[in-house]
């Protein structure tokens, strides 16, 4: 028997055979990484655009970086349970660790009345069923998609001569989105409270409840303070004044909210964010929201966690909302860079949300 | 002539149904890593399933592997080649194992809920929060599955050279029933 030579000799057509395969699945791999369609919007896309128009500094959360933990429990009323058959909505408590936050990337920014202010929530019921969600204190948000988001970060940025946003490329940016108007007038114009305290938070994006019979009904939320609005006012002389408000609020005594659930009505659009709902929409007070405890970022237990909005118990799903999706991207992404960097001390101290000294137990 | 002796029926199904699952999985995680378009969540949810789904495979096939050694090299073939074959066949089992358990420990630090099929099943974390860890394993995810990727076109190169160059039956053992000749 003869033996083969290693390479036989063999026709040009038969290589290309063999290469082939190979270079259209390499190919295939490249395009659906993004690297072949450079204008295709990423989440790298995303957090560039965020960088460019809030800043960003490493360790600390893309947006909404400047923050302070903190933790309680949420009692369910059972209202909502006919609509989701999320555990969590049952009559019973389930701890909480939260955290409050102002929009923007830039962790030492100064607190301004005007600046929008998020809580973010992890509800935590014993059967593991969990339920995260990252809401505002706007009435809509300012856009319906993950591009026009990416664009108005952009518009927005600060001009380096000015350091605020040149209303020539804003100017743009409204003649080429006509229909983000109302939107963008709702948020300019909307009632400012004075602090995280008597702050209203919305889901903004619609969800899914699903009942235990498969029944799917829209909804969005809200988490509606319990202690009445005072009216915004500055407080130029210091930097971090909300962040001191709402410290020296927990530590006086806990800060109460209701979950009110709203059911989408006929004419309510479910996956755009930037549009309101009709006011007289069927309402339901699905729980209250107590918070006890605040802590800084720095070793609090919000920190290590992404409060990754469709982390969501069985009994609720995502709604066809693109803005849904996108955040859930990014938020994965900043929790994945920001964890791999070292972060400096946060604006919010641990100095600052001990508790004073005398009152409760901080003896030692 | 040729080595008529193919790998077994077992074998033949485990290696198809892994390539598709495998190449699958490749092209939903490079793409999903980096997409913020509506597909972001559905793929993610279909990623967890069918990356455990990979897992239990690998390890069955690792198992059939021990137990039903694959039909031998063509005896002509250079040494280095067979090493070449080998070592990457290694390699390609550890990865196929790895990478799932990776994953699996990456969401387990990064303190995330691992929902496998809807919400009827969870899976429980593998190691503590931890969020550096958390970074650095969700690193070595996408390192190790580029590193997959590699493995995967050099298999396929390598299989492809073997039936149309050298035709030497390697390939159509994985393809075909043995027939003795």
């Amino acid at each position: 028997m003869a033996t083969n030579p290693v390479v036989p000799p063999a026709s040009a057509l038969r290589w290309l055979g063999v290469v082939a395969a190979p270079a259209a699945l390499a190919l295939a791999f490249l395009w659906a990484g993004g690297w072949l369609t450079p204008g295709r919007l990423t989440q790298v896309g995303i957090l560039d655009a965020l960088r460019e128009g809030g800043g960003m500094q490493p360790g600390f959360r893309r947006n909404h970086a400047k923050g302070v933990c903190v933790g309680g429990w949420f009692e369910g009323t059972g209202n909502a349970a006919g609509l989701s058959a999320a555990t969590v909505l049952q009559q019973r408590r389930v701890p909480v660790v939260g955290r409050f936050a102002l929009a923007g990337g830039l962790p030492f920014q100064a607190d301004a009345p005007a600046k929008v202010r998020s809580m973010a929530l992890r509800l935590m019921p014993p059967d593991g069923r969990e339920w995260r969600m990252g809401i505002n204190d706007i009435p809509v948000f300012p856009v319906r998609t993950p591009q026009e988001f990416h664009d108005l970060q952009l518009a927005s940025r600060p001009d380096p001569a000015t350091g605020k946003p040149d209303p020539a490329r804003m100017r743009a940016f409204r003649a080429g989105h006509p229909w983000l108007q109302p939107a963008m007038e709702q948020v300019a114009r909307r009632p400012l409270a004075s602090g995280f305290a008597d702050d209203t938070y919305r889901s903004l994006d619609s969800f899914l409840f699903v009942a235990a019979n498969g029944m799917k009904t829209a909804v969005r939320w809200a988490m509606v303070p319990v202690r009445p609005v005072m009216p915004a006012d500055g407080h130029a002389d210091d930097h971090d004044y909300l962040f001191r408000q709402v410290i020296d609020d927990i530590h006086a005594h806990p800060l109460q909210w209701h979950l009110m659930v709203t059911v989408a009505g006929a004419g309510d659009a479910i996956d755009d964010p930037s549009r309101t709902w009709a006011r007289d929409d069927r309402q339901i007070d699905a729980g209250t929201l107590t918070l006890t405890t605040i802590e800084s970022e720095e070793g609090g237990p919000c920190t290590g966690i992404t409060f990754d909005p469709l982390v969501l118990p069985a009994g609720m799903a995502p709604s066809g909302d693109p803005i849904l999706s996108a955040r859930s991207a990014a938020y994965m992404r900043s929790f994945f860079l920001r964890s791999g960097e070292r972060a400096a001390a946060p604006a919010v101290t641990p100095g600052m949300t001990a508790t004073p000294a005398g009152t409760k137990d901080n003896k030692s | 002539m040729r080595s008529a002796v193919s790998f077994s029926l077992p074998s033949r199904i485990l290696h198809w149904l892994m390539a598709v699952m495998i190449l699958g999985m490749l092209f939903i995680g490079v793409f999903m890593a980096a997409t913020v378009g509506p597909g972001y969540h559905r793929l993610v949810t279909l990623h967890r399933p069918l990356g455990i789904a990979i897992l239990v495979l690998a390890i069955l096939r690792l198992g059939n592997r021990l137990r039903t050694p694959p039909p031998p090299l063509p005896a002509d073939l250079p040494p280095l080649m067979k090493a070449g074959a080998k070592a990457s066949h290694i390699l390609l089992y550890v990865l196929m194992i790895a990478l799932p358990l990776v994953g699996w420990g990456m969401l387990s630090a990064a303190d995330y809920p691992i929902p496998l099929w809807g919400e009827a099943m969870r899976l429980p974390p593998i190691l503590p929060h931890d969020p550096a860890l958390w970074a650095w394993l969700r690193s070595a995810h996408t390192v190790l599955a580029f590193l997959l990727f590699g493995l995967v076109l050099a298999h396929l190169g390598a299989a492809l050279f073997h039936g149309l160059i050298r035709r030497d039956g390697v390939l159509s053992s994985m393809v075909r029933r043995g027939s003795p000749d």
